[in-house]
């Protein structure tokens, strides 16, 4: 591979000398373009002097764009930047190869890729454990005294020498999704912080990375609406009110925060619009800015307290 | 039905006879001498050559292929085809694409925007063969915008995903606004709804003009 790239530098070389002759010779060469186009012919991706990706010769695709539609292997073959077709795709195969692989590493080494991998291992581990949790309960509930449940009985199940097993394993199992899961929670935590710090400072952690999640990453999340935003994680509640089902989801995952679930029953359809601006204002100065903006949390404080007095003043009202 | 392109066949696997292409094995396909089996159920251009539409593939010829996700019918495509270039917007399903495309010297992936055709300009050649099977709202007019890859005569086999473009709508409505879209520079040859397979979706053949 190294060979090659060395190789395509030393012809790439040799067209750059050529300079004005080259141009001449291509001409002819550009008619058989599917659009005509009369302006100066932008250059094929083998043609850029400079890759904006990566070190030069590095063995990349440079980012480029061009309107017209070229027969870019004859063009490359007049150009004597290669040989023949059969060693143009040769080249263009290997090029695109590297470049995609490389796109593909920087994408996912993104920190709010790394924040969405983590939470949905975070919750699928949780419901993993819950599920082999009941299990146990199930099956030494029948064997024990005292019977219990969750992970703080498949504790005791473990840890009992009386008890089957292979019951015992599959205890030990849920012990050890639980704390993998506290181990993942903890690296939520500073994943969310890193790549959305004003997201998680409004919506917490965790709530922070399942939101990124669910939108599909950090950018995506940023250029949706608020009412998007608010109802992420209801999607089947949104489908079935679009059919004209049901009513309209009053919230999706961000039922979980505290802004929502300690204001009145009658307030959440406000307080969660309430919520969803502010997170995806954070969430846009996040992408676009990067940088905390503290002012963010008093005004989402300040909303949320407006609403919820506005409960409280009816209700003495009321009285 | 109409004649399988050069390059696929009707393999017997087991009981069943089933679409194959001969490349290297992608997944967990069945395989039977060499052949790989091309599941109408998992990949829309297979199921529209088992409901016998001529998808304009051929032997050697240069394609264009819009949404190649993780690769399952481009895999299928580049068997058949000649140089086959695989846009893909996602870096996930990017992944398998790459593992699809590393024994596959024909095919070229590319992590571009569909919607942003100029984005390739500098790489895609003229093609004879377009096919389009993008999620996303505006399946048409990404379907027009691509059109100046193709050659004049050169074909459209396009998947509209009748969800994509709004999930309140009947999908007929939706279709027919996609059609009169696709006329502004494809003649449209034939149609065929793939619910056997694959619910709303239509597949649409095109030529360009």
């Amino acid at each position: 591979m190294a060979g090659k790239g060395a190789a395509f530098l030393a012809t790439r070389g040799r067209t750059q000398h050529m300079g004005a002759g080259t141009e001449m010779s291509i001409g002819p060469l550009r008619k058989p373009q599917v659009m005509t186009d009369s302006d100066p012919p932008e250059p094929g991706w083998f043609e850029h002097e400079d890759s904006s990706v990566g070190e030069p010769g590095t063995g990349g695709v440079p980012r480029g764009r061009s309107e017209a539609t070229r027969d870019w292997p004859a063009i490359a073959i007049e150009a004597e930047v290669v040989s023949d077709r059969e060693s143009y795709y040769e080249m263009l195969h290997e090029r695109t190869m590297t470049e995609a692989r490389r796109a593909v590493e920087r994408g996912e080494r993104a920190g709010d890729r790394q924040a969405m991998h983590c939470v949905r291992a975070m919750d699928d581990c949780r419901r993993t454990a819950n599920e082999l949790a009941e299990r146990v309960e199930e099956w030494a509930g029948g064997l024990v005294s005292n019977p219990g449940a969750g992970v703080e009985f498949a504790r005791r199940v473990q840890a009992n020498p009386e008890l089957p097993s292979a019951l015992r394993t599959l205890a030990e199992r849920v012990v050890a999704l639980d704390r993998q899961v506290e181990r993942l929670r903890t690296d939520v935590e500073r994943l969310s912080r890193d790549a959305a710090p004003n997201l998680t400072a409004l919506a917490g952690p965790v709530l922070a990375a399942r939101l990124i999640a669910l939108a599909g990453g950090l950018e995506t999340l940023a250029k949706k609406p608020s009412g998007t935003l608010q109802v992420l994680g209801a999607e089947s509640a949104l489908f079935a009110h679009l059919r004209g089902d049901a009513p309209s989801p009053k919230h999706g995952v961000i039922y979980t925060h505290e802004a929502i679930r300690n204001t009145t029953a009658s307030d959440r359809g406000s307080a969660a619009r309430a919520l969803a601006g502010k997170l995806t204002l954070a969430a846009r100065v996040d992408h676009y800015s990067g940088t905390r903006k503290p002012e963010l949390d008093a005004q989402l404080r300040d909303r949320i307290e407006r609403i919820r007095s506005r409960a409280t003043t009816a209700e003495a009202a009321d009285e | 039905m109409s004649e399988l392109p050069d390059g696929i066949v009707r393999q017997q696997f087991g009981d069943d006879r089933r679409l194959a292409t001969r490349g290297p094995r992608v997944g967990a396909e069945p395989t039977a001498d060499g052949w790989r089996s091309w599941a109408p159920t998992r990949s829309k251009l297979a199921a529209m050559l088992e409901l016998g539409m001529d998808i304009g593939l051929r032997d050697g010829q240069a394609v264009l292929y819009l949404g190649a996700a993780a690769g399952t019918t481009v895999s299928h495509v580049a068997d058949v085809a000649g140089p086959t270039y695989a846009v893909e917007f996602a870096t996930r399903p990017m992944r398998d694409l790459l593992e699809v495309a590393a024994d596959r010297p024909n095919l070229f992936p590319l992590l571009k925007d569909a919607r942003r055709p100029t984005s390739y300009g500098h790489i895609v050649e003229p093609v004879d063969l377009l096919v389009q099977d993008v999620a996303t709202r505006g399946q048409a007019d990404v379907a027009v915008r691509n059109a100046r890859y193709l050659r004049p005569g050169g074909r459209l086999a396009l998947v509209v995903k009748s969800r994509s473009e709004d999930v309140t709508a009947p999908p007929d409505r939706v279709y027919e606004r996609a059609f009169e879209q696709l006329e502004e520079v494809y003649t449209v040859h034939d149609h065929a709804r793939l619910d056997r397979f694959h619910e709303d979706h239509l597949a649409v053949i095109g030529e360009r003009r």
